[in-house]
């Protein structure tokens, strides 16, 4: 992203205020479909769809496809809205739109 | 100390504290009993979520599940972990700076109107009763076992533990009990599973353990010995499923959304004080969750292993305690079909249906069952999925207090969910139906009131369909997810993430995908089970993943119907505007 956008100092106009709160939504927009497609990956790519083909990879006992279905999708999902919280925090302050 | 004394402490001593808690967090305003004031730390919240969310299937019956499903029980797994993340990325933060009470509130206000409301209402409730008698058979089954008293009694002192902290603190009340309730269930939870994983594979954590070599120096890993001993009984595979994978793939993605879309989840997300604090409360939620949920496959393949071990090719003269006192309760049952009275557990029904059971004795010494032998399995003995969290103590030879500690986590688990449904309905019915629709004039103290009566009916209805299942609860618990996949998310979702869907496009998607998804669950589950295959379905989807067609249906038909009719007001543009920064959250209203 253009990082050296100034942040908005707010109170201005609204039409650049407008602005501002687009461009911090087009930037959630791009997140959100950058972590939902990983959501969908783990979950209904490796634990399902593609399941047969990793099983023949182990980790320890477990066969891979099998693993992600009943463990590995969990912990990514966990990953997933930490990385989120923590992206969308700096992403509010960038834009000046902090609760 | 005897067992059943210590199950009589503990359940007594977890039943004090929630009582005491429910005392000393009395809701006195609307905000304190609908949102808990709305100032609940993320981290508390996400704790309340947790045992909100994990029901007395969750507790008592997955493990279960996956004890005899393997594979295909991960659909549980995924599907109930995977809605969280669709709750913190896409709907809980914009929920909680929309900053109302209920979820038919934002679907009203955002479509501008009182059908939408009370369509909205209509599938709150029906989800919800759905979900509450379930709980409450928990509690009943849990009674009856550990406790010595009837199903009868068991959900009567039930209602009345949930009357006094529901009825009397409101959403503040359920806040706090459930926090206690978490601690009390996941102790339950992780105490027994940490002893099974370190009985057999030598590793106390159970995560690990299901991944390791079971001690017995056959140097096979836990799964291949379970695959091994279950191909030798003519079963498949513990790691290969029997479902086909479109089907999997639906009713997990069902599940997920379905979960987004539960009217008491969601509603935990508004007691929170800020929007940011609605993402890290998911978050939270989802941690302690996973807790339980990465435990419960170990647990479900530990459960197996031990008991085949303990049951195939005994002599039921020699079976264990926890045998016959299940036997008793109904829930595990002998026949002895080649009279040599030892128990043969092979793949197959050993009979059509659950048992009935004769007032007799067999030769074997086993109850009587007079169900019609199933010929062509040399199965002879029936389980009850729902008994393996349960039993699993005493299949283990776990000490005393262990038991006792399950017993109590069970109930907490039941009943937390319970109180949080019991609230949702009670909410909905004072504020949505009344406050909002029909008697806007009422007074605070008079909603107030309200809520209390509506949520007393509630609880007896339940109670009721308790005690008296009709034969229909478990077969419409796909209801539940599948009618809040079709019918709630979509409309949120949209109502979020897009301005054009207006209030024609939102009535229209919410009644499609109510209609066909509920048409679809009735006509297989109700009206025409024996059809209930996979050569009858639509696109080879069981009725319990069908919400995602109905889902689909949802889409197509709102945006069609929106894109048809008037455009949406510009306040309504603004609302969705502000919705979505998180910037000037504050308070929920106080209307």
């Amino acid at each position: 992203m253009d990082d050296d956008t100034p942040p908005d100092t707010g109170q201005a106009e609204e039409d650049e205020t407008n602005a501002n709160e687009n461009a911090y939504w087009r930037e959630n927009i791009r997140l959100l479909l950058m972590l939902m497609s990983i959501w969908f990956i783990v979950s209904f790519g490796a634990g399902i769809l593609f399941r047969d083909w990793l099983d023949q990879f182990a980790l320890g006992g477990y066969p891979l496809g099998f693993w992600f279905a009943q463990q590995g999708s969990i912990y990514v999902f966990m990953a997933l809205i930490l990385y989120y919280v923590v992206k969308m925090r700096s992403l509010e302050r960038k834009y000046d739109l902090d609760d | 100390m005897e067992t059943q004394t210590l199950i009589y402490i503990f359940v007594g001593l977890s039943f004090a504290l929630y009582i005491g808690i429910a005392i000393w967090s009395r809701a006195g305003s609307t905000k304190e009993f609908y949102v808990a004031g709305g100032g609940v730390n993320p981290v508390v919240n996400g704790m309340a979520t947790a045992a909100d969310w994990m029901s007395a299937a969750s507790f008592i019956s997955m493990a279960g599940l996956i004890a005899f499903l393997g594979y295909d029980a991960s659909v549980y797994l995924m599907g109930w972990t995977g809605g969280y993340v669709l709750l913190a990325l896409l709907l809980a933060p914009y929920l909680r700076k929309f900053g109302q009470f209920t979820v038919p509130d934002f679907i009203g206000t955002r479509y501008y109107s009182k059908t939408a409301r009370v369509v909205a209402v209509i599938c709150l409730i029906f989800i919800s009763f759905t979900y509450i008698a379930g709980q409450m058979r928990g509690v009943g089954i849990v009674f009856s076992r550990f406790l010595d008293v009837s199903i009868f009694w068991g959900v009567i002192i039930g209602m009345a533990i949930v009357f006094v902290y529901a009825v009397l603190g409101g959403m503040k009340g359920i806040t706090y009990t459930q926090v206690a309730q978490y601690c009390v269930l996941i102790t339950a939870y992780m105490v027994p599973a940490f002893f099974l994983s370190f009985m057999i594979t030598g590793n106390p954590i159970p995560q690990l353990g299901l991944g390791s070599q079971v001690n017995d120096g056959s140097g096979l890993y836990v799964l291949e010995k379970l695959n091994l001993v279950l191909t030798d009984l003519g079963f498949g595979q513990y790691t290969d499923g029997s479902k086909s994978m479109i089907d999997v793939f639906c009713i997990t993605l069902a599940l997920m959304v379905g979960t987004a879309g539960l009217p008491h989840v969601i509603v935990r997300f508004f007691t929170v004080p800020k929007a940011s604090d609605a993402r890290k409360s998911a978050g939270w939620a989802l941690l302690f969750i996973a807790l339980l949920y990465t435990t419960a496959p170990a647990v479900g393949a530990f459960a197996r292993i031990n008991f085949i071990d303990t049951v195939n090719e005994t002599s039921y003269a020699e079976a264990p305690e926890w045998f016959t006192n299940w036997e008793s309760n109904d829930l595990i049952a002998f026949q002895d079909k080649n009279d040599d009275g030892v128990m043969q557990y092979r793949s197959g029904n050993a009979f059509e249906g659950a048992p009935v059971f004769g007032e007799g004795t067999a030769p074997s010494g086993a109850r009587e069952v007079t169900n019609e032998p199933n010929a062509e399995s040399e199965n002879e003995v029936y389980v009850d999925r729902d008994i393996m969290v349960l039993a699993n103590p005493e299949i283990g030879n776990l000490p005393g207090w262990v038991i006792a500690l399950v017993a109590a986590g069970g109930l907490a688990a039941a009943l937390s969910t319970a109180a949080g449904l019991l609230l949702v309905i009670s909410a909905s019915i004072s504020h949505d139906l009344l406050k909002s629709t029909f008697r806007p004039n009422i007074s605070e103290k008079g909603e107030l009131r309200a809520a209390r009566i509506a949520a007393t009916a509630a609880i007896v209805v339940a109670g009721y369909l308790g005690i008296y299942p009709p034969g229909w609860v478990a077969q419409v618990v796909a209801f539940a997810f599948g009618l809040a996949a079709a019918s709630l998310f979509p409309a949120i979702f949209m109502g979020i993430f897009t301005k054009f869907m207006n209030r024609e496009g939102a009535i229209a998607g919410m009644v499609t995908g109510l209609a066909f998804t509920f048409g679809y669950i009735f006509y297989f589950k109700l009206a025409n089970p024996a059809a209930n295959v996979a050569e009858n379905w639509l696109f080879g989807i069981s009725p319990e993943g069908i919400g995602v067609v109905g889902m689909v249906l949802h889409f197509i038909v709102a945006i069609a119907v929106a894109k048809m009719t008037a455009k949406t007001p510009m306040d309504v543009r603004r609302l969705v505007d502000s919705i979505r920064v998180p910037r000037g959250a504050g308070d929920a209203h106080a209307h």
